[in-house]
Protein backbone atom coordinates (compact mmCIF):
# COMPACT_ATOMS: atom_id res chain seq x y z
CA UNK A 1 0.00 0.00 0.00
CA UNK A 2 1.74 3.20 -1.30
CA UNK A 3 -0.08 5.21 1.16
CA UNK A 4 1.76 3.53 4.00
CA UNK A 5 4.85 2.83 2.37
CA UNK A 6 5.66 5.88 1.01
CA UNK A 7 4.74 7.79 4.05
CA UNK A 8 8.21 8.64 5.67
CA UNK A 9 9.34 10.02 2.39
CA UNK A 10 6.01 11.81 1.34
CA UNK A 11 4.19 12.99 4.51
CA UNK A 12 5.67 17.00 4.41
CA UNK A 13 4.92 17.02 0.65
CA UNK A 14 1.77 15.95 0.80
CA UNK A 15 0.93 18.45 4.25
CA UNK A 16 2.39 21.23 2.52
CA UNK A 17 0.92 20.83 -0.84
CA UNK A 18 -2.62 19.99 0.51
CA UNK A 19 -2.01 23.63 3.27
CA UNK A 20 -0.98 25.43 0.71
CA UNK A 21 -3.61 24.98 -2.60
CA UNK A 22 -6.13 24.29 0.31
CA UNK A 23 -5.48 27.57 2.33
CA UNK A 24 -5.16 29.00 -1.80
CA UNK A 25 -8.62 27.85 -2.10
CA UNK A 26 -10.15 28.81 1.50
CA UNK A 27 -8.73 32.14 1.16
CA UNK A 28 -9.22 33.15 -2.57
CA UNK A 29 -12.47 31.31 -3.16
CA UNK A 30 -14.09 30.79 0.23
CA UNK A 31 -13.00 33.76 1.93
CA UNK A 32 -13.01 36.42 -1.46
CA UNK A 33 -16.07 35.08 -3.76
CA UNK A 34 -18.58 33.16 -1.35
CA UNK A 35 -19.63 35.84 0.54
CA UNK A 36 -20.11 37.64 -2.52
CA UNK A 37 -22.48 34.85 -3.72
CA UNK A 38 -24.17 34.48 -1.11
CA UNK A 39 -24.84 38.49 -1.05
CA UNK A 40 -25.54 38.25 -4.13
CA UNK A 41 -28.73 35.67 -3.16
CA UNK A 42 -29.50 37.52 0.08
CA UNK A 43 -29.78 40.76 -2.17
CA UNK A 44 -31.83 38.84 -4.68
CA UNK A 45 -34.00 37.23 -1.19
CA UNK A 46 -34.44 40.83 -0.17
CA UNK A 47 -35.80 42.11 -3.69
CA UNK A 48 -37.88 39.67 -4.12
CA UNK A 49 -39.78 39.86 -0.39
CA UNK A 50 -39.44 43.85 -1.05
CA UNK A 51 -41.24 43.60 -4.06
CA UNK A 52 -43.69 40.94 -2.51
CA UNK A 53 -44.26 43.12 0.51
CA UNK A 54 -44.76 46.07 -2.33
CA UNK A 55 -47.24 44.74 -4.69
CA UNK A 56 -49.09 43.43 -1.19
CA UNK A 57 -48.99 47.02 -0.11
CA UNK A 58 -50.65 47.87 -3.37
CA UNK A 59 -53.00 45.41 -3.51
CA UNK A 60 -54.23 46.09 0.07
CA UNK A 61 -54.41 49.53 -1.39
CA UNK A 62 -56.67 48.87 -4.04
CA UNK A 63 -58.82 46.56 -1.65
CA UNK A 64 -59.54 49.60 0.29
CA UNK A 65 -60.22 52.01 -2.41
CA UNK A 66 -62.40 49.42 -3.77
CA UNK A 67 -64.12 49.45 -0.28
CA UNK A 68 -64.08 53.49 0.16
CA UNK A 69 -65.54 53.31 -3.25
CA UNK A 70 -68.77 50.51 -2.59
CA UNK A 71 -69.35 52.23 0.76
CA UNK A 72 -69.56 55.75 -1.87
CA UNK A 73 -71.53 53.98 -4.27
CA UNK A 74 -74.07 52.00 -1.50
CA UNK A 75 -74.44 55.54 0.12
CA UNK A 76 -74.91 56.87 -3.18
CA UNK A 77 -77.54 54.80 -4.15
CA UNK A 78 -79.22 54.82 -1.07
CA UNK A 79 -79.73 58.62 -1.32
CA UNK A 80 -80.91 58.10 -5.01
CA UNK A 81 -83.55 55.24 -3.18
CA UNK A 82 -84.19 57.97 -0.72
CA UNK A 83 -85.30 60.29 -3.27
CA UNK A 84 -86.93 58.07 -5.52
CA UNK A 85 -89.25 56.95 -2.65
CA UNK A 86 -89.99 59.87 -1.42
CA UNK A 87 -90.80 61.11 -4.92
CA UNK A 88 -92.94 58.34 -5.35
CA UNK A 89 -94.80 58.83 -2.02
CA UNK A 90 -95.45 62.54 -2.99
CA UNK A 91 -96.75 61.81 -6.32
CA UNK A 92 -98.80 58.78 -4.49
CA UNK A 93 -100.22 61.19 -1.91
CA UNK A 94 -101.32 63.76 -4.78
CA UNK A 95 -102.36 61.65 -6.69
CA UNK A 96 -104.95 59.77 -3.96
CA UNK A 97 -105.60 63.51 -2.64
CA UNK A 98 -106.65 64.83 -6.22
CA UNK A 99 -108.39 60.94 -6.54
CA UNK A 100 -110.10 61.83 -3.69
CA UNK A 101 -111.34 65.45 -4.28
CA UNK A 102 -112.91 64.42 -7.31
CA UNK A 103 -114.52 61.59 -5.57
CA UNK A 104 -116.70 63.64 -3.00
CA UNK A 105 -117.34 66.11 -6.56
CA UNK A 106 -118.96 63.27 -8.33
CA UNK A 107 -120.41 61.78 -5.29
CA UNK A 108 -121.71 65.12 -4.44
CA UNK A 109 -123.08 65.73 -8.02
CA UNK A 110 -124.35 62.01 -7.55
CA UNK A 111 -126.31 62.82 -4.32
CA UNK A 112 -127.73 66.18 -6.19
CA UNK A 113 -128.54 64.19 -9.27
CA UNK A 114 -130.25 61.51 -7.42
CA UNK A 115 -132.10 64.20 -5.60
CA UNK A 116 -133.03 65.94 -8.31
CA UNK A 117 -134.49 62.53 -9.52
CA UNK A 118 -136.31 61.43 -6.12
CA UNK A 119 -137.79 64.66 -7.15
CA UNK A 120 -139.06 64.26 -10.13
CA UNK A 121 -139.91 61.13 -9.75
CA UNK A 122 -142.17 62.41 -6.62
CA UNK A 123 -144.00 65.47 -8.86
CA UNK A 124 -144.40 62.82 -11.76
CA UNK A 125 -146.51 60.33 -9.16
CA UNK A 126 -148.05 63.24 -7.78
CA UNK A 127 -149.28 64.00 -11.50
CA UNK A 128 -149.86 60.86 -12.21
CA UNK A 129 -152.35 60.00 -9.01
CA UNK A 130 -153.87 63.74 -9.75
CA UNK A 131 -154.88 62.51 -13.47
CA UNK A 132 -155.23 59.19 -12.26
CA UNK A 133 -158.16 61.01 -9.50
CA UNK A 134 -159.41 62.85 -12.39
CA UNK A 135 -159.67 59.98 -15.12
CA UNK A 136 -161.04 58.45 -12.23
CA UNK A 137 -163.91 60.72 -11.40
CA UNK A 138 -164.60 61.09 -15.42
CA UNK A 139 -164.61 56.87 -15.47
CA UNK A 140 -167.01 56.98 -12.22
CA UNK A 141 -169.45 59.97 -13.05
CA UNK A 142 -169.75 58.44 -16.69
CA UNK A 143 -170.41 55.00 -15.96
CA UNK A 144 -171.93 55.46 -12.74
CA UNK A 145 -173.12 58.68 -12.87
CA UNK A 146 -172.28 59.27 -9.42
CA UNK A 147 -169.87 62.56 -8.55
CA UNK A 148 -167.21 61.34 -6.26
CA UNK A 149 -165.52 63.43 -4.02
CA UNK A 150 -161.88 64.54 -5.15
CA UNK A 151 -160.37 63.84 -2.18
CA UNK A 152 -162.63 59.96 -2.12
CA UNK A 153 -161.41 59.62 -5.67
CA UNK A 154 -157.45 60.85 -4.70
CA UNK A 155 -157.89 58.20 -1.64
CA UNK A 156 -158.76 55.16 -3.68
CA UNK A 157 -156.69 55.89 -6.79
CA UNK A 158 -153.29 56.18 -3.72
CA UNK A 159 -155.40 52.92 -1.99
CA UNK A 160 -154.95 50.73 -5.13
CA UNK A 161 -151.27 52.43 -6.45
CA UNK A 162 -150.01 51.39 -3.02
CA UNK A 163 -151.35 48.40 -3.70
CA UNK A 164 -149.47 48.06 -7.10
CA UNK B 1 -11.22 3.50 -18.22
CA UNK B 2 -8.04 4.96 -16.65
CA UNK B 3 -8.05 2.09 -14.48
CA UNK B 4 -7.83 0.19 -17.69
CA UNK B 5 -5.25 1.87 -19.07
CA UNK B 6 -3.19 1.59 -16.31
CA UNK B 7 -3.85 -2.00 -15.71
CA UNK B 8 -2.09 -2.65 -19.51
CA UNK B 9 0.98 -0.91 -18.03
CA UNK B 10 1.08 -3.26 -15.25
CA UNK B 11 0.30 -6.35 -17.19
CA UNK B 12 2.90 -5.39 -19.64
CA UNK B 13 5.39 -4.57 -16.67
CA UNK B 14 4.39 -8.69 -16.19
CA UNK B 15 2.15 -7.80 -13.25
CA UNK B 16 -1.26 -5.90 -12.53
CA UNK B 17 -0.80 -3.94 -9.36
CA UNK B 18 -4.26 -2.37 -8.11
CA UNK B 19 -2.14 -0.45 -5.74
CA UNK B 20 0.15 1.42 -7.98
CA UNK B 21 -2.31 4.06 -8.86
CA UNK B 22 -1.66 5.52 -5.39
CA UNK B 23 2.06 5.46 -5.80
CA UNK B 24 3.07 9.50 -5.47
CA UNK B 25 5.93 10.27 -7.83
CA UNK B 26 7.57 13.60 -7.46
CA UNK B 27 7.09 15.89 -10.61
CA UNK B 28 9.44 18.28 -9.82
CA UNK B 29 11.76 19.78 -7.51
CA UNK B 30 12.70 16.43 -5.38
CA UNK B 31 15.08 18.17 -3.48
CA UNK B 32 13.13 20.98 -2.14
CA UNK B 33 13.09 21.60 1.00
CA UNK B 34 11.50 23.54 3.80
CA UNK B 35 14.23 22.84 6.14
CA UNK B 36 16.75 20.26 6.79
CA UNK B 37 15.35 17.10 6.12
CA UNK B 38 11.49 18.50 5.18
CA UNK B 39 11.03 17.21 1.88
CA UNK B 40 8.57 19.08 -0.21
CA UNK B 41 8.77 17.82 -3.80
CA UNK B 42 5.89 19.13 -5.87
CA UNK B 43 4.46 15.62 -6.39
CA UNK B 44 1.80 14.14 -8.91
CA UNK B 45 -0.31 14.18 -5.50
CA UNK B 46 0.32 17.83 -5.31
CA UNK B 47 -0.20 18.70 -8.69
CA UNK B 48 -3.79 17.37 -8.53
CA UNK B 49 -4.79 19.20 -5.59
CA UNK B 50 -3.35 22.11 -7.55
CA UNK B 51 -5.79 21.11 -10.41
CA UNK B 52 -8.84 20.74 -7.85
CA UNK B 53 -7.84 24.56 -6.52
CA UNK B 54 -8.27 25.77 -9.97
CA UNK B 55 -11.34 23.85 -11.00
CA UNK B 56 -13.16 25.09 -7.50
CA UNK B 57 -12.15 28.36 -8.35
CA UNK B 58 -12.83 28.43 -11.94
CA UNK B 59 -16.55 26.69 -11.04
CA UNK B 60 -17.09 29.55 -8.43
CA UNK B 61 -15.71 32.32 -10.71
CA UNK B 62 -18.20 31.35 -13.16
CA UNK B 63 -21.17 32.50 -10.85
CA UNK B 64 -19.68 35.59 -10.03
CA UNK B 65 -21.82 37.55 -12.44
CA UNK B 66 -24.07 38.91 -9.50
CA UNK B 67 -26.90 39.51 -11.79
CA UNK B 68 -30.21 39.61 -10.48
CA UNK B 69 -31.55 37.04 -12.54
CA UNK B 70 -29.49 34.41 -12.34
CA UNK B 71 -28.01 32.17 -15.60
CA UNK B 72 -27.47 28.43 -15.36
CA UNK B 73 -23.74 28.20 -13.79
CA UNK B 74 -24.42 31.11 -11.74
CA UNK B 75 -27.37 29.21 -10.28
CA UNK B 76 -25.35 26.29 -9.80
CA UNK B 77 -22.93 27.88 -8.01
CA UNK B 78 -25.39 29.46 -5.96
CA UNK B 79 -27.06 26.43 -5.45
CA UNK B 80 -24.10 24.72 -3.77
CA UNK B 81 -23.55 28.12 -1.74
CA UNK B 82 -26.60 27.43 -0.70
CA UNK B 83 -26.83 23.92 0.15
CA UNK B 84 -23.43 24.16 2.35
CA UNK B 85 -25.79 27.41 4.19
CA UNK B 86 -28.51 25.30 4.85
CA UNK B 87 -26.18 22.24 5.66
CA UNK B 88 -24.73 24.83 8.57
CA UNK B 89 -28.15 26.52 9.24
CA UNK B 90 -29.91 23.24 10.01
CA UNK B 91 -27.13 21.82 12.25
CA UNK B 92 -25.72 24.73 13.91
CA UNK B 93 -28.36 27.24 13.50
CA UNK B 94 -27.68 30.95 12.71
CA UNK B 95 -24.35 31.19 14.52
CA UNK B 96 -23.27 28.22 11.32
CA UNK B 97 -23.63 31.39 8.73
CA UNK B 98 -19.58 32.45 9.57
CA UNK B 99 -18.54 29.00 8.68
CA UNK B 100 -19.86 28.61 5.31
CA UNK B 101 -16.98 29.59 3.83
CA UNK B 102 -14.55 27.22 5.60
CA UNK B 103 -17.30 24.13 4.80
CA UNK B 104 -18.28 25.34 1.62
CA UNK B 105 -14.40 25.23 0.68
CA UNK B 106 -13.79 21.74 2.37
CA UNK B 107 -17.21 20.51 0.26
CA UNK B 108 -16.11 21.12 -2.64
CA UNK B 109 -12.29 20.63 -2.11
CA UNK B 110 -12.97 17.06 -1.43
CA UNK B 111 -15.95 16.78 -4.24
CA UNK B 112 -13.79 18.04 -7.13
CA UNK B 113 -10.78 15.96 -5.51
CA UNK B 114 -12.74 12.90 -6.07
CA UNK B 115 -14.59 12.84 -8.79
CA UNK B 116 -11.26 14.04 -10.94
CA UNK B 117 -10.30 10.78 -9.79
CA UNK B 118 -12.64 9.12 -11.92
CA UNK B 119 -11.88 11.37 -14.65
CA UNK B 120 -10.59 8.71 -17.66
CA UNK B 121 -8.07 10.54 -18.47
CA UNK B 122 -5.55 7.80 -18.26
CA UNK B 123 -7.12 7.57 -22.05
CA UNK B 124 -4.47 9.91 -23.06
CA UNK B 125 -1.23 7.90 -22.80
CA UNK B 126 1.49 9.01 -20.50
CA UNK B 127 -1.10 10.76 -17.88
CA UNK B 128 -2.45 9.03 -15.00
CA UNK B 129 -5.50 10.12 -12.80
CA UNK B 130 -4.66 10.50 -9.34
CA UNK B 131 -7.10 10.63 -5.95
CA UNK B 132 -5.45 12.88 -3.59
CA UNK B 133 -8.36 11.90 -0.93
CA UNK B 134 -7.06 8.51 -1.31
CA UNK B 135 -4.57 9.16 0.49
CA UNK B 136 -4.44 9.23 4.50
CA UNK B 137 -2.12 11.77 4.61
CA UNK B 138 -4.56 14.52 2.75
CA UNK B 139 -7.34 13.33 4.20
CA UNK B 140 -5.71 13.10 7.61
CA UNK B 141 -4.83 16.82 7.04
CA UNK B 142 -8.48 17.97 6.15
CA UNK B 143 -9.59 15.90 9.20
CA UNK B 144 -6.88 17.43 11.90
CA UNK B 145 -8.02 20.97 10.25
CA UNK B 146 -11.88 20.47 11.61
CA UNK B 147 -10.72 18.90 14.37
CA UNK B 148 -8.81 22.10 15.34
CA UNK B 149 -11.58 24.65 14.18
CA UNK B 150 -13.55 22.21 16.91
CA UNK B 151 -10.96 22.53 19.89
CA UNK B 152 -10.35 26.46 19.26
CA UNK B 153 -14.12 27.60 18.59
CA UNK B 154 -14.88 25.12 21.85
CA UNK B 155 -12.71 26.85 24.30
CA UNK B 156 -12.59 30.19 22.87
CA UNK B 157 -16.84 30.25 23.21
CA UNK B 158 -17.05 28.50 26.14
CA UNK B 159 -13.16 27.91 28.30
CA UNK B 160 -12.94 25.35 30.70
CA UNK B 161 -16.52 24.86 30.49
CA UNK B 162 -15.98 22.93 27.22
CA UNK B 163 -15.10 20.08 28.76
CA UNK B 164 -18.80 19.63 30.06
CA UNK B 165 -18.80 18.09 26.69
CA UNK B 166 -17.88 14.95 27.69
CA UNK B 167 -20.37 15.10 30.90
CA UNK B 168 -23.92 14.69 29.25
CA UNK B 169 -26.43 16.73 31.22
CA UNK B 170 -28.28 14.59 33.74
CA UNK B 171 -25.89 11.99 34.14
CA UNK B 172 -25.70 10.05 37.47
CA UNK B 173 -22.89 10.96 39.26
CA UNK B 174 -21.65 7.42 39.82
CA UNK B 175 -21.81 6.82 35.55
CA UNK B 176 -19.94 10.37 34.79
CA UNK B 177 -16.43 8.82 35.04
CA UNK B 178 -17.09 5.71 32.98
CA UNK B 179 -19.36 7.98 30.69
CA UNK B 180 -16.93 10.97 30.47
CA UNK B 181 -14.61 8.45 29.55
CA UNK B 182 -16.72 6.85 26.61
CA UNK B 183 -17.25 10.06 25.29
CA UNK B 184 -13.58 11.74 25.15
CA UNK B 185 -12.59 8.33 23.88
CA UNK B 186 -15.65 8.89 21.11
CA UNK B 187 -14.62 12.59 20.74
CA UNK B 188 -10.51 11.92 20.09
CA UNK B 189 -11.55 9.41 17.55
CA UNK B 190 -13.21 12.19 15.19
CA UNK B 191 -10.07 13.09 13.52
CA UNK B 192 -9.45 9.50 12.60
CA UNK B 193 -12.94 8.32 11.60
CA UNK B 194 -13.28 11.27 9.65
CA UNK B 195 -9.97 11.01 7.86
CA UNK B 196 -9.88 7.22 7.43
CA UNK B 197 -13.84 7.21 6.16
CA UNK B 198 -12.65 9.27 3.20
CA UNK B 199 -9.93 7.55 2.58
CA UNK B 200 -10.90 3.68 2.57
CA UNK B 201 -13.88 4.74 0.54
CA UNK B 202 -11.94 6.30 -2.23
CA UNK B 203 -9.39 3.94 -2.17
CA UNK B 204 -11.81 0.61 -1.76
CA UNK B 205 -13.36 1.97 -5.29
CA UNK B 206 -10.17 2.85 -6.50
CA UNK B 207 -8.47 -0.84 -5.77
CA UNK B 208 -11.90 -2.73 -6.62
CA UNK B 209 -11.79 -0.95 -10.50
CA UNK B 210 -8.18 -1.68 -11.11
CA UNK B 211 -8.86 -5.65 -9.75
CA UNK B 212 -11.88 -5.49 -12.43
CA UNK B 213 -10.05 -4.07 -15.12
CA UNK B 214 -6.98 -7.06 -14.34
CA UNK B 215 -9.61 -8.94 -14.75
CA UNK B 216 -10.52 -7.78 -18.34
CA UNK B 217 -6.67 -7.93 -18.85
CA UNK B 218 -6.48 -11.52 -17.40
CA UNK B 219 -9.29 -12.67 -19.51
CA UNK B 220 -8.61 -11.13 -23.14
CA UNK B 221 -5.06 -12.72 -22.67
CA UNK B 222 -6.73 -16.02 -21.82
CA UNK B 223 -8.34 -16.23 -25.34
CA UNK B 224 -11.31 -15.53 -27.15
CA UNK B 225 -13.64 -17.64 -25.30
CA UNK B 226 -12.41 -17.21 -21.95
CA UNK B 227 -12.13 -13.49 -22.47
CA UNK B 228 -15.52 -12.91 -23.25
CA UNK B 229 -16.70 -15.26 -20.43
CA UNK B 230 -15.11 -12.98 -17.56
CA UNK B 231 -13.64 -10.08 -19.83
CA UNK B 232 -17.74 -8.86 -20.45
CA UNK B 233 -19.11 -9.03 -17.47
CA UNK B 234 -16.45 -7.42 -16.03
CA UNK B 235 -16.22 -4.32 -17.83
CA UNK B 236 -19.54 -4.44 -17.54
CA UNK B 237 -19.62 -4.17 -13.49
CA UNK B 238 -16.74 -2.12 -14.00
CA UNK B 239 -18.98 0.86 -15.76
CA UNK B 240 -21.66 0.01 -12.91
CA UNK B 241 -19.10 0.63 -10.50
CA UNK B 242 -18.10 3.67 -11.87
CA UNK B 243 -21.28 4.92 -11.91
CA UNK B 244 -21.64 3.96 -7.72
CA UNK B 245 -18.29 5.81 -7.45
CA UNK B 246 -19.38 8.96 -8.61
CA UNK B 247 -22.25 8.25 -6.01
CA UNK B 248 -19.59 7.75 -3.30
CA UNK B 249 -17.56 10.66 -4.30
CA UNK B 250 -20.39 12.95 -3.45
CA UNK B 251 -21.94 11.31 -0.52
CA UNK B 252 -17.50 11.31 1.16
CA UNK B 253 -17.49 14.69 0.22
CA UNK B 254 -21.52 15.68 1.89
CA UNK B 255 -20.57 13.51 4.74
CA UNK B 256 -17.38 14.89 5.64
CA UNK B 257 -18.83 18.01 5.70
CA UNK B 258 -21.76 17.28 7.91
CA UNK B 259 -19.97 15.59 10.02
CA UNK B 260 -17.41 18.56 10.27
CA UNK B 261 -20.53 21.08 10.90
CA UNK B 262 -21.94 18.72 13.46
CA UNK B 263 -19.13 18.54 15.36
CA UNK B 264 -18.86 22.25 14.91
CA UNK B 265 -22.34 22.57 16.32
CA UNK B 266 -21.23 20.53 20.09
CA UNK B 267 -18.63 23.40 19.99
CA UNK B 268 -20.61 26.72 19.51
CA UNK B 269 -23.94 25.10 20.65
CA UNK B 270 -22.60 23.16 23.99
CA UNK B 271 -25.10 21.93 26.03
Amino acid sequence: MPQIDQIAETLSSQVFWLLVFFGLTFLVVGLGMVPKVMGTVDLRDQQIAGDLAAAQAARDEATAQEDAWRKRENANRAAAQGVIGEAKAKAAAANAAKLAETQARLDERLAQAETAIAAARNSAMAEIEDVAADAARDIVARVAGADVEPAAAQAAVKEVMAHG
Amino acid sequence: MAAAVQAVEAAEAGKVDPMKQFTIEPLLGSDWQLSDGINIAFTNSALWMAITAVLVWVFVAGGMKRQLVPGRWQMAVESMTGFIDDLLEANVGKAGRKYVPYIFTLFMFILFGNLLGLVPVGLIPGIHAFTFTSHFTATGVLAIMSFSIVLIVGFWKHGFHFFSLFWPSNTPAFLALPISLIEFVSFMVRPFSLALRLFVAMMAGHVLLKVLASFVIAGGGAGPALGAAIGIPSFVLMVAISALEILVAGIQAYVFALLTSLYINDAENLH
